[in-house]
């Protein structure tokens, strides 16, 4: 039931919708509001915020530099625990994998944690064509998957509807997928919690198999980490008899210890508490509590490549908080459809071309998705350097020279040709000068995009370069 | 102190005002300018659209022209930061042009960093009867750190009445290329901009970079506004004597 | 497991090629110099973020636990609970005593469910846990800092599920068991165990990104500090 992003329209035309849309850019900018202060507030707390920050980075550097002895360390921790490890190469092996999983337990529904390497794989509409039911169980998920939309947030999928909205989707769909809402049912944000606490309830009562992502793999221990806040993870995590978690291979960290610093920086930079209402960890399989059986999937689906990248290789440091999301000028505005992808935002506008390639027109715009604000870098808690890698990114995209970029390299050589030159660029300048009488209020083409909503400046009769040449020579002749 | 003024190919083109204003003020301080002429632009353009051998080439251009500089004035926080911070990524390890860029970025100032940290002054005697609000640039917020140095430029500025602005850590949406790329989030940016700009009732924004301006200032004209933006530089040259004329 | 996993361990190698191959995993530094602490531990602290997350918090004194867990069981009007097997009897036993059956009244409907399977998962089935008011349960650590409750399923805590299911959890903290920061906390607990920490009831930022408690876990959570 849930849409793809297939066949989505670049960024910029996403975003002239998006920006016209007024209920979407109040809910946006009032949810994003909210989080940004207190964000600000919680890390504010922290006067080590800066150490944890570097801390955090090294650890992912650590861990990505030698990635392939960390993911054997875990591999053999989770089966020593009790736990068995699958290794996924592409989305494609990852949903075979756990459909079979599913198949083998003789199943037809599973409940879900929300877990963005799932969304990212698809795995709800490879379970479905193969006869298997997911239940979205986190309270945005669910909101997403009855009102058949897609995802626009990484930590809150929802975010683009606001209460009266979520009322009417609860109304409306609840009673086609299990409990339905209660008649009465009002837009206060607790009575809508209060409408997804029953309609699930049955659900986690009576489900056998359950799927969850991860925040973090400890491949010393082989503990599997989770952080949320309702409780559904819970649930899934340990009422189920079959657990099956499906982790990208860059979510490991080294050791327990090193979980003190991301357990200190991911809940305030994420939703801006000092700890998120629920963390489980849990190692293979504990006798008498919890899953029986337990299944980690790893996954790589591109990541691979992105590691290949030494200057995009930060983003897999990413642990998904989406503070750069709730800071980003631009994702307030546009909201994150109009990136056509699960990981929307700044993070998305460098992971998505990253792990797909530059090659399709999405793709390729998403990397000029950004005024270069660094707003994002500013608060990322692992200090991935978004905007380097979105210039690094913009470079494959114009050195390939795909549609519009073969005009715009020509330009840019052109301007490349004046300015490598003093003289030449007098002489433009005076050129520019001389014209400046015939310069209309609205300019043809490209550059229209600037008068359509912005005057130009007044050309100057001189520029700063003739002015001094004037004042030089009267100084010497008066010498 | 003798300042070599990078004066930047926008400021150059488009704002002489500005750098005019750069002169009057160093030199009433009593520092001598100089200007070497085969300067030309930063490659800050290119570089952020992805046009990096263009933009080295423009690197080595700004190289030889500021080599024998002891202080380097670049009035636009954007050049000087994409001097300062972007230069040095440029090269390859180890490469010339990564020795010569990384030597000479500390030697790179904004107009504000000039003015307090080397030259050690926050009362330049200016003079400006207006009601000023004052716009932190992206750049000159996170990537010079500017903090408190344009405020405190201002704040001794007679006359001049400092207003603050809502929501001045936000982007205006100008971003270059960004503006015509993505044209309407940009439009989007710069008319929250203009908003908070004209709830403050200021007659003019400032800021240190003229890009930024140009772009929250066209929003505001072509509103009709009424309020006028003007680089810091221009604040700081005006006095009683020879006061800025909106 | 399957053909993949060498195939994808040759990727990450080959893409890991710039690493020289004297590097080792020590040899990329992790600048650990953050703090231990924040400098505001203590029960204090724990009190001050527990509440600021709108749990229920009591400070007792050791001999009044029996006679605090009891009025918080009459104020929130539970008919029945359940508690860990290992949990100690006099915890309950005034409560017990105020509602009219003796701790050790073994008969359906006794108001306190005693999840003592045999320890291989024979315990209360989730209709149990479904139907009773609440549950009483220790922890292992508890975070003055962040106000977070951590049960490891060691002495008086149970099955996860137990704390999972029933609407209502009120937990019984030692003083000698807050510790001032997460940092102490990681130290302090063994991974190998099934964790669950507590930071406040379920709560939801899912709605206009604001906080808002209960959603499917215990929509309340009381806590007594003891000592």
């Amino acid at each position: 039931m849930t849409g793809t992003f297939l066949g989505m329209p670049t960024f910029p035309e996403a975003a002239r919708a998006a920006t016209a849309d007024a209920q979407l850019r109040h809910n946006l900018r009032k949810a994003t509001h909210t989080i940004r202060d207190k964000r600000a507030e919680a890390v504010g707390e922290l006067d080590d915020w800066t150490r944890l920050r570097a801390a955090g980075k090294a650890v992912k550097d650590r861990t990505l530099r030698h990635l392939d002895h960390y993911l054997e360390q875990l591999e053999a921790s989770v089966t020593a625990a009790g736990g068995q490890v699958h290794w996924a190469a592409d989305a494609a092996e990852a949903n075979r994998i756990v459909t079979d999983l599913v198949r083998a337990t003789g199943e037809r529904e599973l409940v879900k944690v929300k877990s963005m390497a799932t969304q990212e794989i698809g795995l709800n509409e490879a379970l479905e064509a193969a006869g298997i039911t997911a239940y979205e169980t986190d309270l945005a998920e669910l909101i997403v998957q009855l009102g058949d939309d897609l995802p626009s947030h990484i930590l809150v999928p929802a975010i683009h509807r606001n209460r009266a909205e979520i009322r009417e989707i609860f109304l409306r769909e609840m009673a086609a997928w299990g409990t339905a809402a209660p008649d009465g049912l009002t837009d206060d944000p607790r009575a809508l919690a209060d409408a997804a606490r029953v309609h699930l309830r049955e659900k986690f009562l009576s489900t056998k198999v359950a799927v969850s992502g991860a925040n973090f793999a400890v491949a010393e221990t082989g503990t599997l980490v989770v952080l949320e806040s309702e409780g559904n993870g819970r649930m899934c995590l340990t009422l189920p008899e079959t657990l099956i978690s499906v982790v990208g291979i860059e979510k490991t960290i080294p050791t327990w210890d090193d979980l003190d610093i991301f357990l200190q920086t991911l809940p305030r930079s994420s939703t801006g508490e000092r700890m998120n209402p629920y963390t489980s960890t849990w190692t293979g399989v504990t006798p008498g509590d919890g899953p029986q059986e337990f299944h980690l999937v790893l996954l790589d689906n591109g990541r691979s490549d992105v590691l290949a990248d030494e200057v995009g290789r930060q983003a897999l440091r990413c642990i998904r908080c989406s503070a750069c999301l709730n800071i980003c000028p631009v994702y307030e505005r546009t909201g994150g459809h109009a990136y056509g992808s699960v990981y929307p935002g700044p993070i998305g506008a460098i992971l998505t071309p990253q792990l797909k390639g530059t090659g399709g027109e999405l793709e390729a715009s998403l990397p000029y998705a950004s005024s270069l604000c660094g707003a994002c870098y500013e608060v990322c808690p692992v200090a991935i350097d978004i905007p380097e890698v979105l210039v690094h990114l913009r470079e494959e995209v114009a050195s390939a020279g795909g549609a519009g970029h073969r005009v715009e390299k020509a330009a840019m050589a052109a301007a490349e040709w004046v300015l490598d030159d003093d003289r030449r660029l007098g002489l433009a300048q005076r050129a520019v000068a001389s014209a400046r009488s015939l310069v209309p209020r609205r300019l043809p083409g490209p550059v229209g995009a600037w008068t359509d909503t912005r005057d130009l400046p007044d050309i100057p009769e001189e520029s700063f370069r003739q002015w001094w040449r004037t004042r030089e020579k009267g100084k010497r002749k008066r010498s | 102190m003798r300042i070599a003024l990078f004066i930047t190919c926008l400021n150059d083109t488009l704002f002489p005002d500005t750098g005019r204003a750069v002169v009057r003020l160093l030199e009433r301080l009593g520092h001598e300018v100089v200007f070497p002429e085969s300067q030309t632009c930063c490659g800050q353009m290119h570089y952020n659209t992805g046009y990096r051998r263009d933009a080295q080439k423009l690197a080595v251009r700004f190289v030889k022209t500021f080599d024998d500089a002891d202080v380097i004035l670049a009035p636009s926080g954007s050049c000087a930061a994409m001097v300062r911070d972007n230069y040095p990524r440029l090269g390859a390890a180890g490469s010339r042009l990564q020795r010569a860029t990384t030597a000479l970025a500390p030697r790179v100032h904004d107009l504000s960093e000039l003015l307090v940290d080397v030259l050690g002054v926050t009362d330049v005697g200016a003079y400006f009867p207006h009601t000023v609000t004052y716009h932190p640039t992206c750049h000159g917020l996170r990537l010079l750190g500017l903090g408190d140095r344009p405020y405190a430029l201002l704040r001794e500025v007679r006359g001049l009445e400092l207003v603050e602005l809502p929501e001045a850590r936000e982007c205006c949406g100008f971003g270059g290329t960004f503006a015509v790329k993505n044209p309407d989030v940009s439009a989007a940016m710069g008319a929250d901009k203009a908003r908070n700009v004209a709830a403050t009732g200021a007659e003019v924004l400032c800021a240190v970079d003229n890009s930024c301006l140009m772009h929250i200032g066209g929003t505001l004209d072509r509103q009709r506004a009424g309020v006028k933006v003007v680089h810091l530089a221009e604040i700081l040259a005006s006095t009683e004597q020879e006061p800025a004329q909106l | 497991m399957s053909g993949s996993r060498e195939q994808i361990l040759a990727r990450v190698r080959a893409a890991l090629a710039d690493v020289p191959s004297g590097e080792h995993p020590p040899d990329v530094e992790v600048p650990r110099d953050y703090a231990r602490s924040h400098g505001r531990g203590g029960a204090d602290t724990l009190v001050d973020r527990l509440e600021d997350y709108r749990a229920i918090v009591h400070r007792v004194a050791a001999d009044a636990l029996p006679d605090a867990v009891a009025a918080a069981l009459q104020r929130r009007g539970s008919r029945s609970i359940v508690v860990p097997a290992d949990l100690p009897e006099a915890w309950t036993a005034t409560w017990t005593d105020e509602i009219g059956g003796g701790a050790d009244m073994a008969a359906a409907g006794a108001p306190v469910l005693r999840d003592d399977g045999d320890g291989v998962g024979l315990g209360l089935g989730l209709g149990a846990l479904d139907a009773v008011d609440g549950v009483v349960t220790g922890c292992a650590v508890a975070i003055a800092e962040t106000g977070t409750i951590v049960l490891d399923g060691g002495e008086g805590q149970g099955r996860r599920v137990l704390t999972l299911v029933p609407d209502y959890h009120l937990c019984v903290v030692r003083a000698d068991q807050i510790v001032d920061d997460v940092p102490d906390a990681v130290a302090r607990l063994d991974p190998r165990r099934p964790l669950t920490w507590i930071s406040g009831p379920s709560a939801t930022s899912d709605i206009e990104l604001d906080r808002v408690e209960g959603v499917h876990g215990p929509r309340t959570l009381e806590v007594l500090i003891v000592g």
